[in-house]
């Protein structure tokens, strides 16, 4: 699979002196997948082939581990990622309302991100914040208590940071 | 190592430290009733993953079931397999396998012939107490060879097992995870689009309708009953060895005549015999390898029969691409000359013919497919069957097979050698060509016609032989995790060999992805292939240069192997392809 994109090769590049410094390439799939969503920011399907390639495993291996992990991405991400905790305590205080109103906001399904690529909306398990419920985190950063009166407010602040423009 | 001693349903046993209950039990003729297991010894195909859950049984003092499969049997055991609570944990499973299972048994591929539908026929089964949600994943129908119905997979890995572990090919994988688990390919490519060799091993181990063939059933029928089509049909080696099973014959029943008989009964013009094609086979092939010798080609030299095995090494080894032989399979020589030479002779419009090819195999139906392997668009080969295809026919018209008298295979293209029936076997092909290739060289024919060393289920076999002063280093690989570490040895080590025989199925052809199902019995493949090695034994002829009809084609059109016409209508070329 040849790789149009230059940003793309140089990424991959980046990703090969990773692994050629690996001291073994056995069972190191998973490591080298990590490090790929590092640079890359998701696992699209020509990285997840050259992993393959590069590692000497079947890509239906490699491409069954990625969809194994909700961890890896197949799609690519947001500059700010929502993540709605979907996790016993969040969902029982009303986390699918929260996550109902990002998508209508934001004109998205889960696991995908706007066209302007500013946000991308995914829901998790548990963050180990229940006294909290409901939580999201938006590259990480936790907001408690959220209401879904709140999910615009959120999403202003972001964009009042970027300049950018929802959907 | 001292022996583990133990009970199962209060029998005491002794077994060697590492046996399973399943293994134990079933040495005592205790019968625990398995799905995703599966043990052929000496393929390699070894699948006791235990995650059907079927084979449930009572360990006494540990809080839960154990799966027989693949729990080890300790000291003091007490292990009971007819208890109510292993039983109703049996039927449980099953139960819930079929909750997410369509029911559509009496219009499956399989049905009859289904392991799933076995077990719940075997668990008494009548009713299934669970209502849930059902899978709806899309049909894969890209493929010539093989049709996946994710629907019906049970995950039992058997597929898995069979493609990246025994064939290191690596096509499937489990995709996505829990209720979404699908065993899929690389980014849910079509199967024509992977590098799948088509070898058809995964729907020999598939237990339910979840892989199955491309069926050309229809199209053959609606061919022989076309006014307009003359339609002539070609059977390979492995097949006389193997049809009798689909009429419930016993395994190694050898069926040549009746197999003929049954072709005419069901409407073919002509019946002839892919082993006059093998034989001419060897003509082409011993010839390219004594020029190679002779000429310092390039060695070793590969066989060149088997569609899976060339696919394999056209991804897998590009690099490699000149070692194998140009010569093409026996099936696709045969619909050349058919359509060439034979049509003319029989007063035939080449372009109203029809050749039907039964195959142990589904590469062949994906090989008919190849571009290169046609006359102008048109394949010299129209459809391929398999033996169960064939046994399907059969059965349709209603034809009594074990009862049917021996009929002949018509003349021209109907004559054989026993070396061309041993190419259904691994180690065959060379075998036969060695024959041929050793009367060349030296002139005289070898002290014992049968190169031994050469014959078996095992992997990979090595024999030298020393033919006219010089020692022929052979190899022979069956299995294409075997192939492939007898072509690494290659890459690396150039000058170790001159002659290799590949075939992608464990076994050979005789253990075919188009053979009747195994029954899951390891010894199906070595009674097939003795069936096929009587049928050498039984020969007058034993060479394939001294088939006549073979004599006669060269004298009256191809002239001498390796000429012109031989190249263009006999010979092919590969094409590099990647992972």
């Amino acid at each position: 699979m040849p790789v149009a994109d230059t940003d793309m090769a140089a990424k991959l590049a980046e990703l090969d002196a990773y692994i050629d410094s690996l001291p073994t390439k056995e069972g190191k799939l998973i490591t080298v997948l990590h490090k790929a969503q590092d640079i890359i920011g998701y696992l699209p399907f020509d990285a997840q082939h050259h992993i393959a390639r590069r590692l000497g495993v079947p890509s239906s291996k490699v491409y069954g581990v990625v969809t194994f992990y909700s961890f890896f991405n197949i799609k690519p991400k947001g500059k700010y990622k929502i993540a709605c905790c979907m996790g016993t305590a969040c969902f029982v205080r009303g986390a699918q309302a929260i996550v109902d109103e990002f998508k209508k906001r934001l004109s998205v399904e889960t696991g995908e991100a706007t066209k302007d690529m500013l946000f991308s909306l995914d829901t998790i398990r548990c963050v180990g914040a229940c006294g909290l419920a409901p939580v999201i985190s938006v590259n990480g950063k936790i907001y408690g208590r959220v209401a879904p009166d709140d999910v615009n407010k959120i999403i202003e602040e972001y964009m009042a940071k970027d300049g950018g423009s929802v959907g | 190592m001292s022996l583990v001693n133990f009970t199962i349903n209060g029998i005491s046993m002794q077994a060697e430290p590492g046996a399973t209950i399943l293994e134990c039990a079933k040495s005592a003729g205790i019968h625990i009733p398995t799905l995703c297991h599966l043990n052929l010894h000496d393929t390699k195909m070894v699948n006791q993953v235990g995650t059907c859950r079927v084979c449930m049984v009572e360990v006494e003092g540990r809080r839960n079931l154990a799966p027989a499969c693949n729990t080890a049997v300790a000291e003091g055991m007490a292990v009971r397999t007819d208890s109510v609570k292993a039983i109703k944990a049996r039927r449980k499973v099953v139960e819930l396998l079929l909750s997410n299972h369509p029911k559509d048994c009496l219009v499956c591929a399989r049905n009859q012939n289904c392991e799933l539908q076995s077990l719940a026929a075997e668990l008494s089964i009548r009713r299934v107490r669970y209502d849930g949600k059902r899978n709806n994943f899309p049909w894969d129908t890209s493929s010539y060879s093989l049709v996946r119905d994710p629907n019906k997979c049970v995950l039992c890995r058997r597929c898995e097992t069979m493609c990246n572990k025994v064939q290191s090919v690596g096509v499937y994988s489990a995709v996505n995870r829990g209720f979404e688990t699908v065993i899929g390919t690389a980014f849910d490519e079509p199967m024509l689009d992977t590098v799948c060799t088509f070898c058809g091993q995964c729907v020999s181990v598939c237990p339910t309708g979840a892989l199955t063939q491309v069926d050309n059933t229809w199209a053959v029928w609606d061919a022989i009953n076309n006014p307009d089509k003359f339609v002539i049909v070609q059977t390979a080696p492995a097949v006389r060895a193997a049809l009798g099973e689909e009429f419930g014959m016993p395994v190694g029943s050898l069926v040549t005549g009746k197999m003929a008989s049954a072709l005419r009964l069901l409407g073919f013009d002509k019946v002839y015999d892919t082993d006059f094609a093998a034989d001419l086979t060897i003509m082409e092939e011993a010839h390219e390898f004594i020029e190679r010798v002779k000429n310092g080609g390039t060695l070793p030299i590969l066989t060149s029969c088997c569609p899976a095995w060339v696919k394999f090494i056209e991804h897998q080894f590009p690099e490699l691409l000149d070692i194998p032989s140009t010569c093409k399979s026996p099936h696709e020589m045969f619909g050349a000359v058919a359509k060439t030479h034979l049509a003319g002779k029989l007063g035939v419009d080449p372009a109203n013919m029809v050749v039907v090819s039964v195959m142990p195999c589904l590469a062949k139906k994906y090989e008919a497919s190849r571009p290169e392997l046609a006359l102008e668009s048109s394949p010299y080969v129209d459809y391929v069957i398999t033996t169960r295809e064939l046994g399907a026919m059969i059965r349709e018209a209603g034809v009594r097979f074990a009862s049917l008298p021996d009929g002949e295979f018509d003349s021209a293209m109907g004559e054989s050698t026993g070396a061309s029936v041993i190419f259904g076997a691994t180690g065959g092909v060379i075998e036969a060509a060695l024959r041929t290739a050793y009367a060349w060289l030296t002139g005289e024919k070898p002290a014992d016609v049968e190169f031994t060393a050469l014959r078996g289920i095992k992997g990979i076999k090595e024999a030298t032989y020393n033919i006219a002063g010089t020692d022929f280093k052979i190899a022979v690989a069956s299995g294409l995790g075997n192939a492939r570490e007898l072509l690494e040895r290659v890459r690396d080590n150039p000058d170790e060999y001159h002659a290799i025989e590949i075939m992608a199925c464990p076994g050979g052809c005789v253990s075919g992805g188009g053979q009747p199902y195994h029954g899951n019995d390891p010894e199906t493949y070595a009674k097939r292939a003795e069936a096929i090695y009587s049928e050498d034994r039984a020969k007058a002829l034993r060479y394939s240069h001294e088939n006549p009809e073979v004599i006669a084609l060269y004298e009256e059109f191809l002239g001498e192997p390796g000429s012109h016409r031989a190249h263009e209508l006999l010979h092919t070329e590969y094409t590099k392809r990647t992972v």
